[in-house]
């Protein structure tokens, strides 16, 4: 390996580096200035090593490509994920400031953790190898069991750390039970070489391997029937690193998924397909009547992520470019409508504390008509109501779902959306209809700007969208 | 003749310690007959011309894990004696999950197939012209850099978590300080008290 060649692989990865190495001068940083301005510098300087991060892969790489040994690819696809990730991410650091300086948990080690886990999603939307593809999931999912029971003495975020790490450390080994099998039938790790041992003509062997590769990660983006764990860790994990997680590791596993079902095993559409199909109708149906019940808004947004990540998988299903371009818009706007709604959910706090469930936002459209209205568009938005962003999201999703002919599984998404809207107008309902006087304290800056912003953002995307549509029909789907 | 010789040796060493492993009543027999078996292996490599493998195994496991054992074994006061109540009564069970493995192994034995490269790998165990650590070497910091690099960072998230998780500062802990200790002057700790006959210094 020549110099040359080293430092355009290496150019690849820049915002990878960027975010790794930056984990660990912030590391040092922190640990030799004692004291609570340097846990802000720390916070301060993760959050720019994220946005710095996302223009790096915007304009900071050199060209497209795959480095180490087709290990790492660096493609449209992984470009449009990394921004969208470090930016996600960096949008939950700032949410999570003021809520862990009230919490008292203001460590160093919470932007530290984060900032690697988003290492580990690059990596993951990069992935072009079986053991890169399980290096990321690993390193994204090792600091997100931290995160999750970083809030130690509390009896819930223990719990919540334990069980996710229980059953991620299962899925984990489902997914390296069906690498193993896919790389035994194969005989290779590297996805351009399952690609063409796949085209060469799929085996029983083959197909088994890739399912449990497809279970294993169906834990990640908590699809049915793999979705138990999801509400309880929503509920127990600390409410910022709940918004962290709705967001940023969903869209890299769904992204990851995504990559292996179309790249190496796109030959084999026939025998994924129906395993898709099923996964994203159960997940659909499992988040709408789920949800119904909920109390806690926590568990509400998680049994509404698993919904959505149900019309995630519709649109993977549909195994065609129109398809992953609904994906990324859709799973975008999603990301768009979930920060916002964690924000609202961070901006619940009475004197004596937070509060979580869906009866205490009674009466607040009356009492703060701003955060009012923002919570309505969030939740018309993450529901599918006409006309917001949300709407358009789902709609795409269906859209390629129609044209890949999958007609039985477009009505059900259409049907499960419908129930679903019930839950989300019911929270809309409480906040416009019902009385109570709960006082909410004003929140944090950083809180109130980006539950705001997201709230306008669900309508004034709208051109932007249009503009993609159009750009999507007169240049073609595959250009972002 | 004499390389065959000392096949069979480490092999049947190996075999009958690991035996002996499962067979041992103390625990602490078991454990030093399992460092015996490490010790064959390491000598099976050895034979195959895999030497730094071989002194990896006796570095790592004989010198970390098997004495890590021993520890967790001496320190922890399990019964075994306790443990192994019952084994008559599960006995029969045992021995179907076992047959029922054996019959598995068998299958896959009969219908195995070695691919082609394998064959070739097996006559060449090490490349040409390079050094067992230098082709290690180029498989690990050169080929598989990448994934070096990424396990490092998932250990470094390991470590921060294992801290993050359970280290406390507690604030009424007495520390040794060495700096106080050496600065500390005769006036600071001595005080001369004129004390009166049968009333002590009260207080």
């Amino acid at each position: 390996m020549t110099a040359d060649m080293l430092s355009q692989e290496i150019s690849l990865l820049l915002p990878e580096i960027l975010l790794a190495g930056g984990a660990m001068v912030l590391l040092m940083l922190g640990v030799f200035m004692e004291g609570e301005r340097a846990t802000r510098l720390v916070y301060t300087l993760s959050i720019l090593a994220l946005i710095g991060a996302a223009l790096l892969a915007l304009f900071g790489t050199g060209g497209e490509g795959t480095a180490f040994g087709g290990a790492f690819v660096f493609d449209p696809l992984a470009k449009f994920s990394k921004v969208a990730i470090a930016l996600v991410a960096a949008l939950t650091l700032t949410l999570a400031l003021p809520y862990l300086d009230k919490e008292k948990l203001l460590k160093i080690e919470y932007p530290i953790l984060a900032i690697l886990a988003a290492t580990g999603m690059g990596m993951m939307v990069s992935a072009n190898d079986l053991i890169s593809m399980y290096m990321g999931i690993e390193l994204q999912s090792l600091a997100l069991y931290v995160l999750a029971a970083f809030n130690r003495d509390s009896l819930r975020a223990s719990e919540a750390g334990l069980k996710y790490f229980v059953l991620g450390a299962l899925s984990s080994g489902l997914l390296l039970y069906g690498a193993s099998l896919v790389y035994g039938f194969t005989g290779a790790t590297g996805f351009e070489e399952i690609a063409q041992a796949v085209a060469a003509g799929p085996t029983v062997g083959l197909t088994f391997g890739l399912v449990f590769v497809i279970c294993g990660l169906a834990f990640k983006v908590s699809a049915a029937p793999f979705h138990m764990w999801t509400p309880d860790v929503y509920e127990g994990a600390p409410t910022p690193v709940t918004a962290f997680f709705a967001t940023a590791p969903k869209f890299a596993a769904i992204v990851l998924l995504a990559r292996i079902l179309v790249e190496p095993f796109g030959g084999m559409i026939d025998q994924w397909r129906d395993v898709v199909w099923m996964i994203a109708a159960l997940s659909m149906g499992v988040g709408a009547f789920g949800a119904l019940t909920q109390t806690n808004i926590k568990r509400l947004l998680a049994y509404s992520s698993i919904s959505n990540m149900g019309y995630a998988l519709v649109a993977i299903a549909s195994g065609s470019q129109t398809g992953l371009w609904a994906l990324l818009v859709f799973m975008s706007l999603y990301m768009v409508g979930v920060v916002g709604a964690f924000g609202a959910v961070l901006s619940m706090r009475t004197k004596e504390g937070m509060v979580e469930n869906i009866s205490d936002l009674a009466g607040l459209a009356q009492r703060n008509p701003g955060l009012g209205w923002s919570i309505t568009a969030l939740m018309f938005s993450i529901g599918g109501l006409p006309f917001m962003v949300g709407f358009f999201g789902k709609f795409f999703v269906i859209y390629s779902a129609v044209q890949a002919d999958l007609i039985i599984l477009s009505v059900l998404a259409v049907l499960f959306s419908v129930v679903s809207a019930a839950y989300y107008l019911r929270v809309v309902k409480v906040m416009w209809f019902d009385s109570s006087d709960i006082e909410f304290v004003p929140s944090a800056m950083s809180i109130y700007w980006v539950t705001r912003m997201a709230g306008l953002a669900t309508v004034l995307l709208l051109p932007v969208l249009g503009w993609l549509v159009y750009r999507a029909f007169s240049v073609g789907l595959a250009t972002f | 003749m004499l390389a065959s010789l000392a096949f069979w040796a480490f092999s049947g060493v190996a075999i009958l310690s690991a035996l002996m492993v499962v067979i041992a009543r103390n625990p602490v027999r078991s454990v030093l007959f399992l460092i015996l078996a490490f010790f064959s292996a390491a000598g099976l490599f050895v034979l195959l011309g895999a030497e730094f493998l071989a002194m990896l195994l006796i570095v790592v496991y004989v010198g970390a894990v098997a004495v890590l054992f021993l520890f967790v074994v001496m320190m922890l006061d399990v019964d075994f004696t306790e443990l192994k109540q019952g084994f008559l009564e599960y006995a029969p069970l045992g021995a179907i999950v076992a047959l029922i493995l054996a019959i598995e192994l068998a299958m896959i034995g009969l219908t195995w197939r070695a691919s082609e490269q394998a064959e070739a790998l097996r006559a060449a165990v090490m490349p040409d012209g390079v050094s067992n650590i230098e082709a290690l070497g180029v498989i690990l910091y050169d080929d598989y850099v990448y994934f070096f690099q990424a396990s490092g960072l998932v250990l470094l998230v390991a470590m921060i978590g294992a801290i993050v998780l359970t280290l406390r500062h507690k604030p009424h802990v007495k520390r040794q300080s060495v700096s106080a200790q050496v600065g500390r002057r005769r006036e600071d700790a001595v005080e001369l008290v004129d004390v009166k006959p049968g009333q002590g210094i009260g207080e």
